[in-house]
């Protein structure tokens, strides 16, 4: 019996987003990184309507994390001091193709560190590496516009995507970012209508939607994955129905939420395996699963992971 | 839902005028103002009065070709209309027939001749075929349905994709005496059209047909028009000036789901389009 030809043709697709500007563009990246443009489901067309190949940007705290697992925080030991080096480091020794720099620090709880530091960071980095760059505030609407404002700023010509914005904030990084020419996150808590609305928002300050990147929050264990999951997927089905509000890239945070699953990183459990092995196949297990449901960046943290997932990716998207 | 716009119609009398008076302005205001207000098509109707029905064809053609590139929905009961018309329209921008009944006593090979000039207006061509034959348009749902299922076989059997097809199960006035369970009997019809392939054909409906000479005219479309949705309509020529109408349309599709519900659901199905 023959096999069923069930390949379905979609109205629409996924936007392309290209991060990173190059000399002869504006900026000083050694490469560009092309996300999105699929035009099927992952996995239910031709390797063309697949669109470019999912990206993994590695995270770079702009201040040394302090509650990172002796697993984790051993691949960076030599370089948590300076965003620099830490940057160096993920993309010469453990192929990161997107820099994450997170700036937690800045947080009133974690640090307060001010504008200057960010500041400071975003130009180390951008000296040091070569690929493009991700900056993210610390989640504090209060302290993100007073500082990734100047942030941007720091970065302007460079083309970085910056994060993020959500429903109750995003006026100032929204304008920001159309002043600087970066582009934005649109950030929701794992809620599609609310998801929509924030890119309604964005796009009713003329900001163009094919410069956003959508945050769906990501889970990464039972089920805040999936609903991250099926959030995702149903993007992805509204994309390709045509809706243009619904029609961008997806990022997924894999790396910082396994590494606050207790399952992933609890050094001694009896019966749960190695802590070396258990936590960075957590967090491939958990990119590879959101991957499918159509992921387009994928922040990760353990290098091993990374390795593990980028093979994944270079199997599927030929 | 896939709207076409039903103004430059020669019944409307400011389009007769205008077909009289060649005034372009006219017509190419109404192309350009029931695009902006969301039209994916415009209905073209010479109307009546023309005395030269080809000539006028063309002309309301080539005249709101001249201001914007909407898809164009050739509407006329004869096919040298119709052909006159596709003569000058730009392929480029796909067009629409409408619409052909699945045969007349008058003439038995109608369909045949409409759905071959929709085969050879280019790719994106779709037509629109009526759920009516030689004896009439039918009043109960079976008949409905059994029309719409030969109009479904015709077009498979010619190599003619289902989704480029939309079937029309005709609305009758709500106000004509015995046809007032009509409307119940389409939208059973509706239910059952949409199993009819996979994928399956548009449906469409000519609405503001359903409260001709009745009162509340605009209230009757809405109400109509949003249950219809419910019964998998995906289609209609409509008033798309009536801004009321336009949201129903929205609100519609996003309670069967089409459409992902956000705090500014109207906006964006309006801005998506």
């Amino acid at each position: 019996m023959p096999i069923p030809e069930i390949t379905e043709s979609f109205a629409g697709k996924v936007n392309r987003l290209t991060l990173g500007a190059t000399i002869e563009q504006g900026g000083t990246r050694t490469s560009t990184v092309t996300v999105g443009g699929a035009e099927n489901v992952v996995y239910g067309g031709s390797t063309e309507d697949s669109g470019h190949k999912p990206v993994i940007a590695m995270d770079v705290l702009d201040s040394r994390p302090d509650d990172w697992p002796d697993v984790l925080a051993e691949n960076y030991k030599d370089v948590m001091e300076s965003p620099a080096d830490w940057g160096k480091k993920c993309v010469d020794e453990f192929g990161a193709e997107l820099i994450c720099v997170k700036f937690d620090g800045i947080h009133p709880d974690k640090g307060n560190k001010d504008a200057e530091h960010a500041v400071k960071v975003t130009q180390d980095v951008l000296q040091a590496v070569g690929v493009p760059l991700i900056l993210w505030g610390c989640d504090d609407d209060e302290k993100d516009n007073e500082v990734m404002p100047k942030v941007s700023e720091a970065a302007k010509g460079e083309n970085v995507l910056l994060g993020t914005v959500t429903e109750d904030n995003y006026k100032s990084l929204t304008a920001i970012a159309l002043a600087d020419k970066h582009n934005l996150i649109t950030e929701a808590p794992v809620d599609i209508n609310i998801s929509k609305q924030v890119n309604i928002l964005v796009s009713d300050m003329g900001f163009p939607l094919e410069r956003v990147i959508s945050f769906q929050a990501t889970g990464a264990l039972g089920y805040g994955m999936e609903y991250s999951y099926s959030i995702q997927e149903r993007q992805r089905l509204a994309a390709l129905s045509g809706d243009k509000m619904m029609a961008m890239p997806v990022i997924c945070d894999v790396g910082y939420e396994t590494w606050r699953v207790k399952e992933a990183r609890q050094q001694d459990a009896a019966g749960w395996g190695s802590a070396e092995k258990r936590g960075p196949i957590w967090e491939a297990v958990g990119a590879i699963c959101l991957l499918q449901s159509g992921a387009d960046i994928i922040r990760m943290r353990h290098p091993k992971a990374v390795e593990i997932v980028k093979n994944f990716i270079d199997n599927v998207w030929q | 839902m896939i709207l076409i716009g039903e103004r430059i119609n020669g019944m409307f009398k400011e389009v007769k005028q205008a077909i009289a008076d060649k005034n372009k302005g006219v017509i190419q205001e109404l192309a350009r103002r029931q695009t902006e207000a969301g039209a994916n098509y415009l209905d073209v109707n010479v109307g009546t009065a023309a005395s030269d029905q080809e000539g006028a064809m063309q002309w309301l053609v080539e005249t709101i070709q001249q201001s914007c590139s909407t898809t164009l929905c050739l509407d006329s009961q004869k096919p040298n209309v119709i052909e006159a018309g596709l003569k000058v329209a730009d392929p480029n921008n796909g067009i629409m027939l409408n619409s052909t009944p699945v045969n007349k006593k008058t003439d038995e090979e109608v369909f045949d001749k409409y759905l071959e000039m929709a085969q050879n207006a280019g790719p994106k061509s779709c037509l629109i075929a009526l759920t009516m034959d030689k004896n009439g348009i039918p009043q109960d749902v079976d008949t409905r349905v059994a029309l719409a299922a030969e109009i479904v076989q015709k077009v498979m059997e010619k190599g003619f994709d289902t989704p480029r097809i939309f079937i029309d199960p005709i609305l009758l006035p709500v106000n004509v005496p015995n046809a007032q369970a009509q409307a119940g009997n389409i939208l059973s019809a509706l239910d059952q059209i949409n199993y009819l392939s996979d994928p399956p054909p548009h449906i469409t409906l000519g609405l503001s047909n359903i409260s001709q000479g009745a009162s509340e005219r605009s209230l009757i479309n809405r109400i109509f028009l949003a249950m219809a949705i419910s019964h998998g309509l995906d289609s209609a020529i409509v008033d798309v000036f009536d801004h009321e109408l336009m949201n129903v349309v929205a609100t519609s599709e996003m309670l069967m789901n089409k459409q992902i519900y956000s705090d500014s659901f109207i906006k964006a199905y309006f801005s998506a389009r």
